[in-house]
């Protein structure tokens, strides 16, 4: 059995201008300790898509229109709240774009992981070892002092290994990280972007990293999904889809990677009116 | 942050200051100490006893400096050049004393520290409840959104801010005092215990009058902060809901909401006009509309000196609790 797999969902948001389809029916599988990018433009879908795992969208406005979403085969739109915040941080776990607005201003980086590690491992006796165990785990120097930080006081890049150790506390065994580095500047990014694919290999974790960000995903993911207005338009390993995409959109963003050394004088750009007139 | 509570107290100087100035000046424009004296002894009063009523209060001095040129009516020359009204007034709240009533020369910091314990004794219960109920609420319309129990509590908010205060005051005087005889409508004693008999009805209609507005505002105060990233952080970390509201909405909502209680706080004890009017209670506030409408200049003088004082320390309070509450300001 797969660890994750989507089966035809479809998502709509009820807005005062009308009903948004956010997503159209999409199916997607992962096996354990797999990863896959979910790559897109902007407002394509790809955070609803993975908000949607834990049912996270606020519903209203949110409305799940169809399909299934099996984690290890029970599907987790027919679960009830509590069984819900049992899946949440336990078994899917995120992290967010924006670690300074994405971590809580008025408490500690104790508290806030304190709180994931009393939720889902109340085993747990030494709290404080453990929160530095987990903070070490994701490269924080001097984990012992920064427990009684508020994040502000943290830089940007030490805000978003925050939000990862506290996404890791729990062992989960699937880690969403939505453009976890698009935030940061370009060297904590390469940073990060290490550290998840150690934390990866050594915690076995299955990870959906989404992003707009063709040039990040090639020696990251084992899978790619090209989603384009709601809809995966191609979807396959990682290298097959670079070497050889099927669909105009996938190779327009190939194309839109800038490669050091390349003979480009413009940035390529996107036509959409012909991507539309395609589709 | 000590350095800049001192900062803050000195800067209380020169505004207090300030607005001491200006109501002395306005004291000035308006009337002529004459016109002040007749207000009290009525129209007909002989040029005498004006003058003697003036002497009395020391309004026979010369307005800003005892000097010929400034003021050659009241000029003494037997005084020194410092022996004015506005500088004698002023060393006076210099030094807290807040002088006489015009009216009947009684001394006004007697008047204000027994008027004070009524008042305070209805704004402080009333101005807990009203909070307490408000931001109680509040929570229930945020944690229950977009559901009808929010709806219809929306519109509830909207009947309650619509019905004037007078009604309240009136219907709770009707139902609790005359129809169902359990509390009295008006009055008040000081008499231990006892006291509270008097206290429930005002106390309770000042909580409600203001329900609506604050139960409206804190909510949307809270709504504010749902949409945060960190209420999905917490969601995807798998808290409940009442423990993202109670939690995480509460403590950031509570920064906000400071600002608009702790301001307040010091004025509670100037006490509430309307309230102590219609209740019958010897407080602050019926003390100063009296004053006013007795053309009592000293005390509304003295009122207006503590009024600011208290609204100054106020906003420092507000300051300081907001740099305890909120760990991302420092106090420099
Ligand atoms: N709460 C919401 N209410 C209404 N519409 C929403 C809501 N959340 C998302 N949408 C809509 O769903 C669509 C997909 O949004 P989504 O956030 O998944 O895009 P995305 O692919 O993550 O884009 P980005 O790269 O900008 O993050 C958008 O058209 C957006 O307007
Ligand atoms: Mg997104």
């Amino acid at each position: 059995m797969s660890l994750l797999e989507i089966r035809n969902l479809g998502i709509h948001f009820h807005t005062e201008n009308g009903v948004v389809e956010a997503v159209k029916g999409i199916s997607i599988k992962l096996e354990k300790g797999e990863t896959l990018a979910i790559v897109g433009e902007s407002g394509s879908g790809k955070s609803v898509t993975g908000l949607a795992l834990t049912r996270l969208l606020p519903e209203p406005p949110a409305r799940y229109v169809s399909g299934e979403i099996l984690l290890d085969g029970r599907d987790v739109l027919k679960m009830k709240g509590d069984e819900l915040r049992k899946l949440r941080g336990k078994r899917i776990a995120y992290v967010f774009q924006e670690p300074s607005t994405s971590l809580n201003p008025v408490f500690t980086i104790r508290s806030q992981i304190a709180e994931a590690l009393k939720l889902h491992r109340p085993e747990v006796k030494d709290l404080d070892a453990e929160i530095i165990k987990c903070l070490d785990l994701v490269g924080i120097t001097n984990p012992a002092q920064r427990l009684h930080d508020y994040p502000h006081q943290l830089s940007g890049g030490m805000q978003q290994r925050v939000m990862i150790a506290m996404a890791l506390a729990c062992q989960p065994d699937l880690l969403v990280a939505d453009e976890p580095t698009t935030a940061l500047d370009v060297t904590i990014q390469a940073q990060i972007m290490d550290q998840f694919r150690d934390l990866r290999s050594k915690l076995h974790m299955a990870v959906i990293l989404i992003t707009h960000n063709f040039g990040i995903i090639s020696n990251f993911a084992d899978k790619v999904a090209v989603m384009f207005r709601g809809k995966i338009v191609e979807y396959g390993p990682t290298a097959e889809v670079l070497r050889n995409p099927q669909h105009a959109y996938t190779k327009a963003l190939i194309q839109c990677i800038p490669r050091l050394g390349a003979r480009q004088h413009r940035l390529v750009t996107i036509d959409h009116a012909a991507l539309e007139a395609a589709s | 942050m000590i350095a800049y509570i001192i900062r803050r107290l000195l800067y209380v100087l020169p505004i207090v200051f300030g607005v001491m100035l200006i109501t002395f000046i306005l004291f000035f424009v308006m009337q002529t100490r004459e016109t002040m004296a007749k207000a009290q002894l009525g129209p007909r009063a002989k040029p005498a006893e004006v003058k003697n009523w003036l002497h009395e209060r020391g309004y026979d001095k010369p307005v800003v400096i005892n000097a010929a040129w400034a003021d050659p009516a009241y000029h003494h020359t037997d005084q020194p050049w410092w022996d004015s009204i506005f500088i004698n007034q002023m060393k006076n709240f210099a030094t807290f004393e807040l002088g006489e009533s015009d009216f009947n020369r009684e001394p006004i910091g007697e008047k204000i520290k027994s008027g004070m314990v009524p008042s305070l004794m209805i704004t402080v219960p009333a101005m807990f409840v009203g909070l307490f109920l408000a931001v109680a609420l509040a929570l229930v319309q945020v944690l229950y959104r977009a559901s009808a129990l929010d709806t219809g509590m929306t519109v509830a908010c909207a009947v309650l801010m619509s019905i004037v205060p007078m009604a309240y005051i009136i219907s709770a005087q009707n139902l609790m005092a005359i129809t169902l005889k359990w509390l009295p409508a008006f009055g008040f004693d000081l008499q231990g215990w006892g006291t509270i008999r008097f206290l429930m009805l005002p106390v309770s209609v000042m909580a409600v009058i203001y329900l609506g507005s604050d139960v409206r505002l804190y909510r949307s105060i809270f709504l504010e902060e749902i949409a945060q990233d960190y209420v999905r952080t917490a969601q995807a970390k798998g808290v409940s809901g009442r423990g993202v509201l109670f939690k995480h909405v509460l403590k950031n909502g509570a920064i906000s909401l400071i600002t608009l209680v702790v301001a307040h706080l010091p004025l509670l004890i100037m006490g509430s006009l309307l309230i102590e009017n219609f209740f019958g209670i010897p407080g602050l506030g019926g003390l100063v509309v009296n004053a006013i409408q007795k053309q009592d200049f000293a005390i509304v003088r003295a009122a207006v000196f503590i009024g600011s004082l208290l609204y100054l320390f106020g906003l420092l309070l507000t300051d300081i609790c907001y740099a305890v509450a909120d760990p991302r300001i420092r106090l420099s």
